[in-house]
């Protein structure tokens, strides 16, 4: 994924000059390309990951696309304010890029894990958050924020996701171009998706009919329409996120806005595991995001439905 | 860039006529409003009326050209000074100074963007506006742009690390452009910036991170207009400031960062501003 996003942000900076590409020192082997043919709109601001903030928003302010890449909660929480002041408050057309999103940098530890990005970026309305499964969605991401002039944060998987297949139903989510008369719903966002669709098509296999959407964007936008489309039908949400204020509660507060009549519940991370060390599988299963315990639960709220 | 005035038949800098009305003007709305940062505002005020009125380019400012000077008041807390100053030559009306802490104001407590006016960034948490103002340089540089930016910090401000990741950031990138004004008043939020967190030698600092330095006297318009004339960046002007200049019972003391003054304390700084 992180991969794909150096291609396509190096494809657009070709025949855009105002694009810029940010790092806080890191990206080794991932930016190289870019770096070497567009040394004049690449940035190393060193490890500081506020001034880099601050001088990214100061950059868009005089008519700069600058994207600034980091890992995990580098980009994020390390610089919340100058996000919050200097980004979204003065709507700077600023592309905050997080890579590794989730656990994806394993063993690495709590240090190297955003899972809990989506809860503090989404506070700010004034930015956009796009969180792809693969790399289709990655270029679904990138096009729409560079069609876009406005503050956004890009949540990249580590890399090696694998290709889901989908096809775009809708303007704002990615789905199975498939109605039918389904028993639930499965709503995800990221590279979680891979397991879902695992244990959607064990599910399946069993009899299940269930109704597939990614959300390569978070927005009230996207969530509406997959809630217009799945009216009142039993939904699980699932991320790589702690459950505190991430996907599945901004699924929750629109679905209860809207009088959404089908039960929601949601897989996430519980924060009590964050001392946990291990591959990112090991991780997943631990928190109950690998496929079999996603269809345990999914299965699960599809018969309590019925 | 102003008029020049440098040779032996020197004008004096219309700076020091205007600086009168805009103090008095600082005086009348912080007590009217009954808000505070009085001493930091008056330490800051004659480094702003020089910039605004002798370095800057006004009319590219009021075009809003994209190859115009940018200036940060990143000191946010002396945002009334900022405001008298925007008035006074033109970017802010009379009845928006007025107004300033009023309910629906555009003119908050701590200096304010707002959409379509001239102020370029809003401030108020320190640290923000010299990473802020390394972007819009390094945006001037890549537009090949004359236009410099000014980035007015307090020396409280220097406790910040994002200050020194600048220091670091604006000599890698070598730009000459920047300009870093230290509203040095010795005095910080609780007591002196030397009992608080030392910064001296806050010059040979500056120094060693291969910056330009100038040492001035933060009131000397001359020596503003001097340094502040320096094209050879990044460029760091220590200009050495006293808290509540110009009124005795001001200067030098920590209680006006935070007091508001009454009508008889009013009325006596107005007439030492005056005399």
């Amino acid at each position: 994924m992180r991969n794909t996003f150096a291609a396509e942000l190096l494809k657009a900076a070709r025949n855009d000059s105002t694009i810029l590409l940010i790092t806080g020192d890191l990206g080794f082997g991932v930016l190289d390309e870019f770096r070497s043919e567009l040394p004049e709109q690449f940035i190393n601001s060193g490890v500081a990951e506020q001034s880099m903030m601050s001088m990214a928003a100061g950059l868009a302010s005089q008519g700069f696309r600058p994207f600034v890449y980091s890992i995990a909660n580098f980009p994020t929480f390390r610089c919340l304010e100058q996000i919050r002041n200097d980004v979204s408050y003065m709507k700077n057309p600023v592309t905050i890029v997080s890579v590794g999103a989730g656990m994806g940098y394993g063993a690495h530890g709590y240090s190297h894990h955003a899972i809990e990005d989506i809860a503090v970026i989404r506070i700010f309305k004034d930015i956009e958050i796009y969180s792809p499964s693969d790399q289709e969605e990655t270029i679904f991401c990138i096009d729409k924020i560079l069609n876009r002039s406005v503050p956004s944060y890009l949540r990249l998987g580590k890399g090696g996701e694998l290709s889901l297949k989908l096809s775009y139903g809708f303007e704002h989510t990615n789905r199975e171009k498939i109605t039918g008369d389904f028993q639930g719903a499965v709503f995800w966002t990221g590279a979680i998706g891979s397991e879902v669709l695992k244990a959607k098509g064990q599910l399946e296999g069993e009899g299940f009919r269930i109704s597939a959407t990614s959300f390569p964007e978070i927005s009230k936008e996207a969530i509406c329409e997959a809630l217009n489309f799945n009216v009142d039908l039993p939904i699980l949400t699932v991320e790589e996120h702690v459950f505190e204020g991430g996907f599945g509660s901004s699924v929750l507060e629109i679905a209860s806005d809207i009088g959404h009549k089908g039960r929601i519940t949601r897989l996430g991370i519980d924060s009590r595991n964050k001392h946990q060390l291990g591959s990112q599988s090991f991780l997943r299963e631990l928190n109950g995001l690998n496929s079999p315990s996603i269809a345990i639960k999914l299965k699960a709220l599809m018969e309590s439905a019925t | 860039m102003g008029p020049k005035k440098s040779g032996i038949e020197q004008v004096p800098l219309s700076s020091i006529k205007d600086v009168g009305s805009i103090k008095e003007n600082i005086l009348r709305i912080v007590h009217k409003a009954n808000s505070s940062h009085l001493g930091s505002c008056l330490s800051v005020v004659d480094i702003l009326t020089v910039i605004y009125s002798e370095i800057v380019d006004k009319v590219a400012i009021k075009n809003k050209d994209k190859k115009r000077d940018i200036v940060i008041m990143s000191k946010g807390h002396a945002a009334a000074a900022y405001y008298a100053v925007l008035n006074k030559y033109g970017y802010i009306s009379n009845l928006e100074l007025e107004n300033y802490l009023e309910d629906g104001t555009k003119l908050g407590g701590h200096v304010h963007h707002f959409e379509n006016n001239f102020i370029e960034l809003s401030t108020g948490s320190l640290g923000h506006g010299l990473p802020y103002g390394v972007g819009t340089a390094l945006a001037q540089k890549k537009f090949n742009s004359s236009g410099r930016t000014f980035v007015i910090i307090s020396d409280g401000e220097c406790d910040e690390g994002t200050t020194w990741e600048c220091a670091l950031l604006a000599n890698q990138y070598q730009l000459s452009n920047l300009v870093v004004i230290i509203d040095r008043n010795l005095i910080q939020s609780l007591d002196s910036t030397e009992s608080v967190l030392a910064l001296e030698p806050l010059a040979a600092k500056w120094t060693s991170f291969n910056w330009n330095v100038r040492e001035i006297d933060g009131h000397s318009h001359e020596e503003l207009f001097s340094a502040l004339s320096d094209t050879r960046g990044p460029l760091c002007i220590i200009a050495n400031t006293t808290k509540g200049k110009g009124v005795s019972f001001m200067e030098g003391k920590v209680l006006w960062h935070y007091k508001s003054p009454t009508d008889e304390e009013y009325a006596d700084a107005l007439r030492e501003i005056q005399g």
